[in-house]
């Protein structure tokens, strides 16, 4: 599903974040990258969201290489990944139901199927009666539920998370991973970024460790 | 099809909610657009009007064909049938009698026509070209004075060619006027798209990292400068027709004084969505030039 060879990312100034990467994720995995701060987990995470372009190497998601996909196909590539940020990236001037409901507006579903498909999102995490709420009124944890119901709701083959506990106290990070997991348990791939030692305690045998940029 | 058409209603939705949810802002840029639009469609208006005015205007852009003394009645049947074929327009034969009985009805003319021996006045004809250019005109005189037993042909090119220049002069001024103030809708609409753009740079990174296409982004605005742009038009459409109705009556007072009738119209249905898909246009043009510009700092 995703396969990276010799993948390397150098910025303009010449840090190279990282450096001749190479592995393999199936689709169906569910993978931890993790590493120090700077290790290079964020940057990764971009890559394979396409939010940036590999400088040397190959990267294959779904059968298309990233580094030779037109700029004009990448909106559609990223349709295929369910992007779940730190900082959530939520739209506090409306609902939480139209926060989810945005991901189904791009690709066009009419409205009722729309918001019936959205309101089964908010359901999963456990925020269908809190839709009407303006975002701003949830806990963190309950953001971050948000920010996934987003990432999921048009059913997306790639669950990509970059920190998405970082901000919560332990509880929500549970409750957070335990919703990762019932994504996992279906299909999904998820590949998340992090540096919770919980985590990577649990998933040992499915972590990509970062160190300066390498996997180590 | 389904999917491109729910994006567009979305879209639009989109704009018209845009519109709706600061009125006074709304309302101020389209006070903004409704003048700029305002000026040179009075003018174009007026123009019109002019126009018209020369056209019924007595005298102006009429032909008249004065016969020979000894022309009788099948000479003036030849006349006819020489109009006719050259399509030269609409006309009216004035006989000898009826000329002289107009000039008996002038103030004080009854004693002097009384003292004639005989009626001095030739038979007429009246007409009203198709073609009212001061070229054709000129043409059709020429060819008019050279037809049988036709005495004279009398046009009053001089005024037609000065009323003529001035409406050119006129619609120049009108285009030039329309230029600049286009440019300036165009800014306007530029300048609220930069702020509304700038107001959502939180949902445009959102709905880029998750698969919206530049489409998907820009095309609420593209709707919202065309729908700005087309309510300005309509709102200037407003305008010019409440002006000329309000001109109306001083001017029919003012032509009733020259001794003609001159009914002063407005816009027109044809006119008014003329404008407003002027104003549609300049105002899509304005949206797209601004997110273009604006969005760049997302690239």
């Amino acid at each position: 599903m995703i396969v990276a060879s010799n993948l390397t990312k150098r910025y303009p100034g010449g840090y190279e974040a990282v450096k001749e990467v190479s592995f393999e994720i199936g689709a169906g995995d569910m993978v931890f990258i993790t590493g120090h701060s700077g290790a290079g987990k964020t940057t990764l995470v971009k890559l394979i969201a396409s939010v940036e372009r590999p400088t040397t190497g190959s990267l294959v998601v779904n059968g298309q290489n990233l580094s030779a996909l037109r700029a004009s196909a990448i909106p559609y590539l990223r349709r295929n990944f369910g992007l779940v940020f730190q900082d959530q990236k939520l739209l506090f001037d409306r609902t939480v139901l139209d926060n989810v409901l945005l991901p189904l507006h791009i690709v066009g579903l009419p409205r009722r199927e729309a918001v019936r498909r959205a309101q089964a999102a908010l359901d999963k995490v456990g925020l269908l009666d809190r839709q009407k709420a303006n975002p701003i009124a949830l806990s963190g944890g309950e953001q971050q539920r948000l920010a996934i119901a987003r990432a999921v709701v048009n059913r997306p083959a790639v669950l990509l998370a970059d920190e998405p506990t970082g901000n919560l106290d332990a509880e929500s990070a549970t409750d957070i991973l335990e919703i990762f997991e019932s994504f996992h348990q279906v299909g999904v791939t998820v590949v998340v970024a992090t540096h919770d030692p919980h985590w990577i305690e649990r998933y040992r045998p499915h972590v990509l460790r970062l160190d300066h940029g390498r996997l180590t | 099809m389904r999917a491109w058409l729910t994006q567009h209603g979305a879209a639009l939705e989109g704009a018209v909610r845009r519109l709706l949810a600061a009125p006074l802002n709304t309302f101020l840029s389209l006070l903004v657009i409704g003048i700029a639009l305002t000026l040179p469609a009075a003018g174009y208006v007026l123009l019109d009007n002019l126009r018209d005015l020369g056209r019924s205007a007595s005298g102006a852009q009429q032909i008249s064909i004065f016969m020979a003394t000894d022309a009788d009645r099948r000479a003036a049947a030849e006349i006819e049938a020489r109009l006719k074929q050259a399509g030269a327009g609409r006309w009216h034969f004035v006989p000898k009698e009826e000329a002289l009985k107009r000039l008996r009805g002038g103030e004080g003319m009854a004693e002097i026509v009384a003292s004639l021996p005989r009626n001095p006045l030739p038979d007429a004809f009246v007409v009203e070209p198709a073609d009212a250019t001061p070229d054709k005109l000129e043409a059709l005189r020429q060819t008019m004075a050279g037809w049988p037993k036709v005495a004279h042909v009398q046009l009053d090119s001089a005024w037609v060619k000065r009323f003529d220049a001035f409406l050119r002069l006129g619609k120049l001024a009108v285009t030039l006027l329309a230029a600049i103030f286009a440019a300036g809708l165009v800014a306007v609409t530029f300048n609220t798209i930069r702020l509304q753009v700038m107001a959502q740079a939180a949902e445009i990174e959102v709905a880029r990292l998750i698969g919206a296409t530049d489409g998907f982004i820009r095309r609420p605005f593209y709707y919202f400068g065309a729908l700005q742009g087309a309510l300005g038009g309509f709102l200037a459409a407003a305008l010019v027709a409440t002006g000329m109705k309000l001109l109306a009556g001083p001017a029919a007072e003012l032509a009733a004084l020259y001794g003609g009738e001159f009914a002063l119209h407005g816009p027109g249905l044809r006119n008014i969505l003329l404008l407003a898909g002027v104003g549609a246009v300049l105002g899509w043009l304005g949206a797209q030039l601004s997110v273009s510009l604006s969005l760049r700092k997302f690239d």
